[in-house]
């Protein structure tokens, strides 16, 4: 087991090397320090003295690659990529365009954003896997047809929508609660309450549909009927049965959303104004700050990865048949 | 004489359309793919579906012939300059919609601006009121007539024109049918009533008469009112959500379509060819996989805006450049939504080489590049129908998220997303102003709704596993 984690993070390493070469070129090579300098000054009468002194004031004023300029190992450390790229592997993201430490903003916002992804996670499982099995229960009855017709008219409503007409509703119309903000501690509560149903609400569609069908592709196995052929009561083969089993696709597949839950929900924070990592990234993207997005490429990236291992060790764990090698 | 304008997704839009019509004659003489198929169409809410997915289609085609006008010639010099604004036939088709702008929001239906303006009196004075619409509902001040007659009576004529119409086809299709079959008309008629025939026709015509219907009442009703009301600067809501058709189904089918090429040829090689191929296939995907996709896309699109911001002398109007950056965000989006169909592709490479008609066309000395498009590729192309039909209206919905993150179409770009995300606001005023976001909300929950169920059908009828159960 450890030995296969290790080689597992051995593996991660060269992916995380090709998105580091990928995003510097998407943002050094495509478009030079002296575009984007031009690109913040806004167009009109950008002076060649300004472009420089934004690029000395963000440290965008040294070589790509090579420095011809310095002497020994600064020759490859003294420039773009090492400063900018490679210092992301030790997770110093440096600062942002407007001059805030990164790291620091990061981890200032990573509680908010857990506050409101891991209470959707958790109740939009409950609520899914208990629609999922209702309609697995009535399979081929009314219930069950409708219930899936339902479904895909849920899927087809763009989350915008629900998140507008939620705001809209519960919150305008109805005030049962604030329409967006943040506050840290207990009062949370009030401010977390909505942007969590409408996020549970969003995800129903899609999340019971396709939990529903690992439901019934359990339900058709013989051991199944063996339990049915023996008089177990449908409740019993239903819990005891079908829905342990339904759970390892499903546990697994949540496994490797729970690291990302650090970077936060993009459209519920930012519509609700929650100070976590989604909204950040949101107003980096809009402000064009370009050392924000590539410090959430790189973070969104290694925790993807770190996803993935824990998959292949949730697997072991739900399933005693895998074994890792 | 008008300027025609390509667009390059103008182009790629009737490239992809042409393929799908030449495809459909060449699967005509196939049983193999016929069969599929027809199992797909005998499905009432598929092929309900597939009217309505079809009506989206023509709107967006007819919304991709581009052209400019010519200005008015001055007599200095007789070279013929043309207007900066790039039309389709669609604003041809809708003309009254395009020009006649109000000065700011109007509800549904309304013969008044939405917001009091202070008035002068002719005879002196001032008064606080709702000014009358330039256009919406002018005919009704000079003949006097009640709104709600004039609409019930529109919507009247409306319905009657449709039921001819309807009947129109009903009768046209009948006689089609019955000169194909060799048979009376009127026992055709009958048939298709009764729900008899191999594909539910009755289905079809029903919702093809649902479609004229509201054809209908548009050309009736949404010459003489805003029908959903204008926005902020008084452009007719309803126009402005018939031209977001396109964009949404450009992002939808010219992703797959870029996409594809790659997809397909890169996973099937990786599967078949194996070895250092392989790795290199499976590690480009990984790495693309693992990075966030907003976030790729939100860094691709951000440098395109650098790029664009730098080099403004590559596009001649904002049209141009507005259908450039779409383009890009179908590659990009392509990029990000390749990898899933590259790794099943793969797999299924990988267990067809195993396959002992693919084992004996190799061993009669078959080069590997025939073995691939011979036998491999017909074999995978279900998956990737699949694929691409399933994939289509999750990437209409992306847009809509896209262009409320800021990396979505431009700005000047009719969208849906680019309507939700402006409604977003006009939902905070005081009265609320919700017209723009219902618009938007009706047409593409109805496109995606339409695209979900379509496709499931398609998955059902194509995918081996499914037909088991």
């Amino acid at each position: 087991m450890f030995a296969y984690i290790v080689r597992r993070i051995a593996y991660a390493i060269p992916i995380l090397i090709g998105v580091n070469l990928l995003t510097f070129y998407l943002f050094f090579v495509v478009n030079s320090p002296d575009d984007m300098a031009r690109m913040h000054l806004g167009m009109k009468r950008v002076t060649p003295e300004a472009v420089e002194k934004w690029k000395v004031d963000h440290g965008y004023d040294k070589p790509l690659l090579f420095n011809e300029a310095s002497v020994g190992v600064e020759k490859v450390t003294d420039t773009i990529f090492f400063e900018k790229s490679v210092r992301l592997f030790i997770f110093d993201f440096g600062h942002s365009d407007d001059g805030r430490d990164i790291s620091f903003d990061i981890s200032q916002r990573m509680m908010p954003s857990l506050a409101i992804a891991i209470p959707v996670l958790l109740v939009g499982l409950l609520v899914n896997i208990t629609f999922a099995m209702m309609m697995a229960f009535f399979k081929g009855t009314y219930l069950d047809v409708s219930g899936v017709i339902l479904c895909v008219v849920l899927m087809s409503i763009s989350s915008m929508f629900y998140i507008i007409g939620g705001q809209f509703l519960l919150a305008k119309l109805l005030r049962l609660m604030p329409i967006s903000g943040f506050e840290p501690g207990v009062d949370a509560f009030k401010f977390l309450l909505l942007p969590v149903i409408i996020g549970v609400a969003s995800g129903i569609g899609s999340g019971s549909r396709w939990y529903r069908t690992f439901f019934l592709e359990e339900a058709g196995k013989d051991y199944i009927r063996t339990a049915r052929a023996k008089g177990l009561a449908e409740s019993l083969v239903l819990f005891r049965h079908i829905l342990r089993n339904a759970l390892v696709p499903i546990v697994t597949g949540v496994v490797v959303i729970l690291p990302l839950l650090f970077m936060g929900s993009l459209l519920l924070e930012s519509f609700f104004a929650i100070p976590g990592l989604g909204s950040y990234t949101i107003d980096a993207i809009r402000n064009q700050d370009f050392a924000i997005v590539r410090a959430m490429v790189f973070l969104g990236t290694v925790l993807y990865i770190i996803g993935l291992i824990l998959v292949d060790i949730s697997y072991t764990i739900v399933d005693p048949r895998v074994r890792l090698a | 004489m008008i300027k025609p304008v390509f667009l390059t997704t103008d182009v790629l839009l009737f490239l992809l359309f042409a393929v799908v019509v030449v495809f459909i004659f060449y699967a005509r003489s196939k049983p193999h793919i016929r069969e599929p198929w027809q199992r797909v169409f005998s499905g009432r809410i598929a092929s309900a579906s597939a009217v309505v997915l079809l009506a989206f289609v023509l709107t967006s085609l007819l919304d991709s012939m581009h052209f400019r006008l010519p200005l008015e010639n001055n007599a200095v010099s007789d070279e013929v300059h043309y207007s900066g604004e790039v039309l389709s036939v669609l604003d041809l088709m809708m003309g009254p919609l395009r020009t006649q702008v109000e000065k700011t929001y109007s509800a549904p239906f309304a013969t008044q601006l939405f917001s009091k303006e202070t008035v002068q009196l002719p005879g002196g004075g001032e008064v606080r009121t709702n000014p009358p619409l330039l256009y919406g509902g002018r005919h009704l001040q000079e003949s006097g007539e009640g709104r709600g007659q004039d609409i019930l009576a529109r919507s009247l004529r409306a319905l009657l024109q449709s039921l001819l119409a309807s009947v129109l086809v009903f009768l046209l299709l009948a006689a089609l049918l019955a000169r194909r079959d060799g048979c009376s008309i009127r026992r055709k008629m009958g048939d298709i009533l009764a729900g008899k025939t191999a594909l539910p026709w009755r289905v079809i015509l029903l919702s093809i008469s649902m479609l004229l219907l509201f054809v209908f009442l548009s050309t009736n009703l949404a010459v003489a009112y805003h029908v959903l009301g204008t926005d902020k600067v008084g452009q007719d809501v309803f126009y402005l959500t018939i031209k977001s058709i396109r964009t949404g189904l450009i992002i939808g089918s010219l992703t797959t379509l870029v996409m594809l090429p790659f997809a397909i040829m890169m996973g099937i090689l990786a599967g078949y060819m194996r070895g250092w191929i392989d790795d290199i296939v499976q590690y480009t995907y990984t790495t693309l996989n693992s990075i966030p996709g907003v976030l790729l896309i939100a860094a691709a699109i951000l440098m395109l805006q650098v790029f664009m911001a730098n080099n403004p002398e590559y596009f001649e109007t904002t049209v141009e450049r507005a259908d450039i950056r779409l383009l890009f965000l179908c590659i990009i989006l392509g990029i990000t939504s390749w990898t899933g169909l590259c790794r099943l592709l793969r797999g299924e490479a990988l267990k067809l080489r195993e396959a002992e008609y693919i084992q004996a066309a190799v061993s009669f000395g078959v080069s590997h590049g025939k073995v691939i498009t011979r036998h491999i590729l017909p074999n995978v192309m279900h998956v990737v129908l699949i694929t691409v039909v399933l994939d289509f209206s999750g990437l209409v919905l992306a847009e809509a998220v896209l262009s409320y993150v800021g990396v979505g179409v431009d700005s000047t770009m009719n969208s849906w997303g680019n309507m939700i995300n402006g409604a977003r606001l006009e939902m905070a005023r005081e009265p609320v102003v919700w017209w723009s976001l219902l618009a938007a909300f009706i047409f593409m929950f109805t496109l995606v709704l339409a695209a979900n169920l379509f496709s499931d059908a398609v998955r059902d009828a194509f995918d081996p596993r499914g037909r088991e159960r």
